[in-house]
């Protein structure tokens, strides 16, 4: 190959359109004719409604209709759960209470639709929700998922006594509870994984329009999803064949896990679009809205206890979570903390005993989904804080605890011992390759982990305390083989390979048509990068389309970083099949027999003759005009390559934050930020690096600042972006990234994948860090977001506990 | 009832007849169909919708559009008036200053406007600067490159023609 795409950081295809303002986002589509549905959403987090009076709202200018949960009965279901956690594994309860379109009887948090207006103008909509007249019954709430279980909690579903909807166990119960038992000691600590909410710039929404002619629907929206989503709402939902929807995701402005899921006003807008005979129906939330009715994110109680030998070896891990799925289910909401969280607990570590139980439990709270990293940011931040909790015990350097524990290089493929990675069938899969050490080692040496206690003094000296924190992280990419993931396995309900299509036009250029969907990550170049590469051409000679379920081939989309590890490998065996007709053309044209065929940087020919060649820009028009072709050769170079990846992938590495606290106020100033990562092979450095800032901003958001707040009432008082503070750009340090490369065997670009590495990983380094700082004091743990406040009562606490 | 507004965009005079409550971005978006202004929140906190009104840098989601009656403004279509790339925009595409890109129409007016009153900005500055814009993708970390690369370009009007060039 004369230049490699892959592997260079090629500037983005998608930019001109993003830096010129001609992207064509959800709520830019203007259709003739469109008119505009708005939703009215229960001001009470749990309620009966008793009666719904929407005639006042109906005579208002300009609407069109007002519904309600009953004159949807019969015509549309409630949404679906695809994650039934634990699979068949049997002896799970699991009770799928999901959201209706509109609620009808009652509802579970504040948010929850009630009814929906369509008027001819989005004011006229939103002004005549204001001449709904709802009447509720209040009803007790409940918003902590430890608390919803306990005696006397208020019941959200009678099918699901304390408000559990699941127990959902792994690992060996037994031989981590004798492990514990011989362990020299045992370290014990409660933790709060805040809930939080994703915050995509680019808010929901959904355009709907009905065809009278021929029945059929299309649906542009805000999706990571556009197949799913399509065999959810035909199959589940509106109960009409799936040729025809036509699902389109135009340009997505970030998504983070939010846009994986169902949501109401999807089928909405398509049953409100027949109702009107056909008039587009757009339906987009305001980011009130979208932190009332879009998933949010973790929000865990866990109790951890982790035993050690006297030098840090850890001997076991015993790990209870009460994960709270909101009010009702979302569509994969309880495969989050289960299979994503449970089974990666053991992390980068040989741990020789891990038992985790997991509590998934409902409360009057918006419902809980992925959000970026999606349970192995929980399972991190558990394991993360454990290393510390024992190395503070044990008064060792946590560097060296977390050495002493790793998994050794000459240890992969590694299977956990406890049987982790092995799903209800039996089908397991290992974690493919991996060089811890040398990326603690490299992370330390770039932050000088060896003088940091001359910064401390100087630190000291300004009146702040110095906090150094450590985080090794263990990613899993790819996701996921269908047989250890699919319903047989673990209990998402459908497969999870990955498609693509090339066409190769006569002019030599390629179209690459993809199954995942591009939201922010880059597709339409990196894709292309794979594809130049084996095909032979330019970048800019590779055009990928995706996200129309209409000329896309059926993907199960983007998420769990899954479109690299998976998605990009098959567009590589799509690419071997041109190549392979292209050698059967190629001799045919060459007067050479097939296997004599090469091919490389573009170029067929005899092998030993490289003068005896054709392009393959001559091939794609051999086989175009398709005059001159071998016996029984269809015309045009057009393949379709699946790909089911046999193995998930394992991004690592070590991030150090380095943090001050003012010893007067309590404030954390993050002021340095240290990366390394193995991502195995890159497609494009650039992108890379832009994943990994995105993702370590999230996270250190997480440690510091973001959180979603509930009353006891239930009501959301971090309800808008004046109350949750997201990360600001003075408030974050030039981050210093650095790497390794161990390439994964698992497919043959040796690639892993780096889409939620940098959130998984960042979370518990700055907590460790402000932890570190306050070390001096006696403190060992306090919850997160550490703000200001938080830490400064955590001192006072602490020099109380001191002078007493 | 409604009020007629005339304001010059991106160099060229339009009037629309609108409602009192009606958002400057509401007359961009939805009367000039000038889409690439984009709205990310309800509280004036994300910037996204940020555009230049007579030069300076305007949350159009907090400004009526009677309100702008009068005024010249330029949002992120009109910003390399002849078509090609202003050193902002070359300097995002360069750096990779964008993701999703939702809020770079936002980022680049911004930085125009810091630009604008100090050619040589610190990435300090730079970061305060951007204090009432978010970015979810980045970190931020190659927008402040961006704007940082932007500057010393616009500080060697020579190499701005070279570059653009180059992009073509």
């Amino acid at each position: 190959m004369a230049t490699a795409a892959i592997g260079s950081a090629i500037k983005r295809k998608e930019d001109p359109r993003f830096i010129t303002g001609t992207g064509n986002y959800l709520d830019d589509i203007r259709l003739p004719g469109t008119v505009h549905a708005a939703v009215l959403r229960s001001p009470y987090a749990h309620a009966t409604i008793r009666s719904i009076d929407t005639s006042a709202a109906a005579a208002m200018p300009g609407v069109l209709g007002v519904f309600t949960g009953r004159d949807l009965e019969g015509e549309l279901n409630p949404l679906p759960c695809a994650w039934a956690a634990g699979g068949n594994a049997g002896g799970i309860q699991n009770n799928l209470n999901t959201p209706r379109v509109l609620a009808t009887d009652d509802v579970k948090w504040t948010g929850e639709g009630v009814a929906v207006v369509v008027a001819e103008t989005r004011e006229q909509a939103v002004d005549a929700l204001e001449a709904i007249d709802v009447d509720y019954g209040p009803l007790p709430t409940v918003v902590d998922a430890e608390k919803a279980t306990q005696p006397g909690a208020p019941q959200l579903h009678e099918n699901a006594p304390n408000n559990i909807c699941f127990t959902w166990r792994v690992g060996d119960e037994k031989a981590t509870a004798s492990a514990l038992k011989g362990s020299h000691v045992v370290v014990k600590q409660r933790l709060v994984n805040q809930r939080l909410i994703p915050n995509p710039m680019d808010t929901r929404g959904a355009i709907g329009r009905y065809d009278p002619g021929t029945e059929e629907y299309t649906i542009w929206m805000t999706s990571q999803t556009p197949h799913i989503m399509r065999l959810l709402l035909a199959a589940f939902v509106m109960g009409v064949p799936e040729q025809k929807i036509r699902v389109i995701a135009p340009d997505v402005g970030g998504a983070f896990g939010t846009k994986i899921f169902l949501y109401a006003d999807m089928a909405l807008v398509l049953w409100l679009s027949r109702k009107l005979g056909g008039r587009p129906v757009k339906f987009y939330e305001t980011r009130r809205e979208n932190y009332q009715a879009t998933t949010h994110g973790r929000d865990h109680i866990t109790y951890l206890e982790v035993g050690a030998t006297k030098d840090g070896e850890v001997t076991g891990l015993r790990v209870k979570t009460y994960a709270n799925l909101g009010g009702r289910l979302s569509t994969i909401g309880p495969g989050i903390p289960t299979t994503l969280y449970g089974r990666v607990l053991a992390g980068c570590y040989k741990i020789p005993n891990v038992y985790c139980e997991v509590t998934g439990v409902y409360t009057n709270t918006t419902f809980v989904d992925a959000y970026r990293g999606a349970g192995r940011p929980e399972a991190t931040y558990v394991l993360e804080r454990a290393m510390d909790l024992v190395a503070d015990e044990l008064k060792l350097d946590p560097a060296e605890v977390r050495r002493r524990n790793f998994i050794p290089a000459d240890a992969f493929p590694y299977r956990p011992p406890d049987g982790l990675l092995r799903s209800w069938n039996g089908a397991e899969i290992e974690v493919d390759s991996g060089n811890y050490e040398p990326a603690l080692d490299l992370a330390l040496k770039n932050v000088g982990y060896a003088d940091i206690g001359a910064a401390r003094e100087l630190a000291e000296r300004r009146g702040k305390y110095l906090g150094v924190g450590l985080s090794s992280y263990l990613e899993v990419c790819g996701v996921a083989p269908s047989k250890w993931i699919g319903l047989v396995g673990e209990g998402w309900g459908a497969a999870m390979w990955e498609s693509a299509n090339i066409r190769v036009h006569l002019t030599g250029r390629a179209v690459l048509t993809i199954g995942t969907s591009s939201h922010g990550q880059g597709h339409e170049t990196t894709m292309a990068q794979v594809v130049a590469d084996a095909l032979g051409l330019s970048v800019d000679d590779v055009l990928v389309k995706h996200s129309d379920t209409q000329g896309t081939p059926f993907g199960y989309g983007t998420y769990g970083s899954r479109s690299a590890a998976v998605g990009s490998i098959a567009a590589l065996k799509a690419a071997e099949k041109i190549v392979a007709k292209g050698k059967r053309l190629a001799a045919h044209m060459l007067e050479a027999a097939p296997e004599d065929i090469e091919f490389e940087s573009g170029k067929f020919f005899v092998k030993g003759s490289p003068d005896r060649s054709k392009t393959i820009h001559e091939v794609a028009l051999a086989a175009h005009v398709g005059y001159d072709l071998p016996e029984g050769m269809e015309p045009y170079l057009d393949e379709t390559a699946y790909y089911d990846t046999p193995n998930c992938t394992f991004p690592f590495g070590t991030h150090v934050a380095v943090v001050e606290v003012d010893k007067e106020t309590g404030q954390v100033d993050l002021v340095r930020y240290v990366a390394v990562d193995d991502v195995g092979k890159k497609i494009n450095p650039l992108i890379v690096d832009g994943q990994l800032h995105g993702g370590i901003a999230q996270g250190v958001g997480q440690a510091l600042w973001e959180g979603a707040i509930y009353d006891d009432t239930g009501q959301l008082l971090s309800g808008s972006m004046m109350d949750y503070a997201l990360p600001r750009a003075s408030w974050l340090p030039e981050l210093e990234l650095d790497e390794t490369v161990t390439p994964s065997p698992v497919n043959p670009l040796g690639i892993k994948g780096v889409g939620e590495a940098g959130t998984i990983a960042s979370t518990p380094a700055v907590v460790n860090a402000v932890i570190d700082a306050l070390s001096p004091l006696g403190i060992r743990h306090v919850d997160m977001p550490l703000t200001a406040q938080t830490v400064w009562r955590a001192m006072q606490a602490a020099g109380k506990e001191a002078s007493a | 009832m409604t009020e007629q507004v005339a304001v010059v965009v991106n160099g060229i005079p339009r009037t629309a007849d609108v409602e009192p409550r009606r958002l400057l971005v509401q007359l961009l978006r939805e009367d000039f169909a000038l889409t690439g202004t984009h709205v990310g929140c309800d509280t004036s906190q994300c910037g996204a919708c940020t555009v230049l009104v007579d030069g300076r840098a305007v949350k159009s989601c907090s400004m009526l559009a009677v309100q702008a009656d009068g005024s010249a403004i330029t949002t992120i279509e009109g910003l390399a008036p002849d078509g090609g790339l202003h050193p902002l925009q070359q300097a995002f595409w360069d750096k990779h200053g964008l993701q999703c890109g939702y809020c770079t129409p936002g980022m680049i007016m911004t930085a125009a406007d810091l630009l604008s009153t100090n050619d040589d900005p610190s990435d300090a500055e730079i970061r305060h600067a951007l204090e009432g814009n978010f970015c979810r993708c980045t970190g931020y970390q190659n927008i402040v490159t961006a704007i940082r690369e932007a500057a010393a370009t616009m500080r060697h009007p020579a190499q701005v023609q070279a570059s653009a060039e180059t992009a073509r």
